[in-house]
């Protein structure tokens, strides 16, 4: 926890330091003292800005819900619903259990930290720079993200508990060990990686863990023929589908702008600003290149891709929302949105069935914006940048590949040929979406 | 008596009722029907991938008419739901043996 604080605002830190350095020194300037936030303010405003960022980035769950429950086809909705409302809440038990403690607890510049539920002290003796319970509460949406992207990509075929067990190792386990290496102290940090919000610590360790996943479960049936050719299965609903980006592109202000992880200082309150600024920056650029390749390359503008491009620059713009201007904001965010409308038949291409889109979107755009890090931050290198997407690629593809085969050796990981056929709403959930629409409620 | 069936676009169905209407027909039943005529349907594009969509949404009107009113009939729905471009649909005359109203148990002409 700490560590995530002391090596990403040092700056803020330092501004502290100053602040009490001056007092000291000067009582007489009454009026400079009055400008600056005292230790308690400083404390709460900080909190606060967990809180939000946090609660934010909460919504972004129902963003992923809307986003994915439109993608689907109505046959699977209720069931896109019932595994994001389920991963959200299995991260949020796994994280408190162990994950936030073997992410944060004595990592100590090591490969991970040590696992146990999490203590929070009482309100009153709680010191330090910001509430613990508001750390912990901040730290455990971006874990539930992680899980969000992967029920995307193996939507539509995966059983329910097949995918619960996933996320409680995901969450409770992979994400964590990845996460304490950068954001827990551990060796990445050491080595000077930077990775502001999460563009690879969140959503490649998501696609990284989705893309396993899609190569071990396979394709949906009827998506690609024998003979190669490349089938459409629409969503359900695309007005769904623009809320969730929508929502998700809200709950981005709280994912980047609260990892800031202080808001005491007039810098560090103009910095969340300025990464406000550059995040819906980055987003505009990836939606505007996103159709205009669109309309060039298939003559229409596929709204998917629209939608795909606003989360694409939202992702590449992750890593690194504060250094680069307002100008390269747009173009690394423009990049993302690029990255989507020609990744999306590449993997069709080579038979990845991913529904959503998750994996151009939060592994290929999460690789682009850890890797153009240096072009705006001068305390960083390409090395080293390179070495921790790597590092945490081959984890994750490793790890992730294991527990993917155990539970498909075990109980299995897809739902029978009929039964994906006739919907796993009918099949596993027994509430339809759509009943009215369907042949549930006395149609003829 | 005869059973003037059309297949129009489904936007043209006011001005078709309205065209009936003002003929003096009293009523007519509406289906919504999917087909597709020397067109072939049509492709869309999602995610990258082209899909066809082989049948069209179309509406089938039928209307039971007098024999003197078969040919005014056609000519009103053929006015109205013309626009010239392709798929604009057909209209198919079929003989009509009886006609029964359930009510009254009037029959034939006086059941229109």
């Amino acid at each position: 926890m700490v560590q995530r604080l002391l090596t990403r605002s040092a700056g803020a830190a330092l501004a502290l330091g100053l602040m009490s350095v001056a007092a000291l020194a000067q009582d007489a300037e009454v009026a400079e003292m009055s400008t600056a936030v005292p230790a308690d303010g400083q404390f709460v405003f900080n909190t606060l800005l967990f809180l939000i960022g946090g609660f934010l980035v909460m919504w972004m769950a129902a963003g992923f819900a809307m986003l994915e429950a439109g993608m689907v086809r109505s046959k699977n909705v209720s069931m896109q619903c019932l595994k994001n409302i389920g991963l959200y809440s299995t991260a949020g038990l796994m994280y408190w259990i162990i994950g936030y403690n073997l992410m944060y607890a004595g990592v100590d510049g090591g490969f991970f930290g040590t696992p146990g539920p999490i203590s929070i002290p009482d309100p009153a003796a709680d010191t330090g720079d910001y509430a613990a319970a508001s750390d912990w509460f901040f730290q455990m949406v971006f874990c539930a993200t992680t899980a969000s992207i992967v029920s995307g990509t193996i939507a539509e075929r995966m059983k329910l508990s097949s995918f619960l067990i996933f996320v409680v190792i995901l969450t409770g386990i992979l994400y964590p060990i990845t996460g304490a290496w950068q954001w827990g102290g551990g060796w990445l940090a050491e080595m000077g990686f930077s990775d502001f919000a999460g563009s690879t610590l969140v959503h490649s360790v998501g696609g990284w863990a989705a893309l396993t996943g899609a190569l071990i479960i396979g394709a949906r049936k009827g998506k690609y023929s024998e003979d190669g050719k490349v089938n459409a299965l629409p969503g359900s609903s695309m007005p769904l589908a623009t809320l969730g980006t929508f929502i998700l592109w809200l709950g981005w202000f709280g994912f980047n702008g609260g990892s800031q992880l202080a808001m005491g200082t007039i810098e560090d309150a103009s910095s969340v600003a300025k990464i406000f600024m550059n995040t819906n920056l980055a987003a505009a650029g990836g939606v505007v290149t996103a159709i205009i390749l669109s309309q060039i390359i298939y003559k229409k503008v596929d709204l998917t891709f629209a939608l795909n491009g606003a989360l694409a620059g939202l992702v590449s713009i992750t890593a690194e929302p504060l250094a680069p201007s307002a100008g390269l904001s747009v173009v690394i965010g423009a990049v993302g949105g690029a990255i989507v409308v020609f990744a999306v038949p590449l993997l069709d291409k080579l038979k990845i069935d991913d529904v959503v889109g998750a994996i151009p979107v939060h592994l290929l755009a999460g690789i682009w914006g850890t890797l153009i890090v240096p072009l705006s931050n001068e305390g960083t290198s390409f090395v080293t940048q390179i070495i921790g997407i790597a590092a945490i690629g081959a984890f994750t593809v490793v790890a992730s590949g294991i527990v993917w085969l155990i539970i498909k050796a075990i109980i299995g990981l897809r739902v029978s040929d009929e039964e994906e056929s006739l919907g796993l709403d009918k099949v596993e959930v027994g509430v339809e979406a759509y009943p009215e629409f369907a042949s549930g409620a006395g149609r003829i | 008596m005869k059973i003037v069936m059309a297949i129009i676009k489904p936007f043209k169905l006011e001005e078709v009722r309205d065209a009936l209407t003002a003929l003096g027909v009293h009523g007519l039943t509406v289906t919504e029907v999917k087909g597709y005529g020397r067109q072939k349907g049509h492709t869309e594009i999602y995610r990258g991938a082209e899909y066809a969509v082989s049948f069209l949404p179309k509406i089938k009107v039928e209307v039971a008419v007098a024999d003197d009113q078969v040919q005014g009939a056609i000519d009103a729905i053929a006015q109205a739901a013309r626009t010239g471009q392709i798929g604009d649909g057909k209209i198919f005359v079929v003989p009509l043996e009886k006609a029964v109203r359930i009510r009254t148990g009037e029959t034939d002409s006086d059941a229109l």
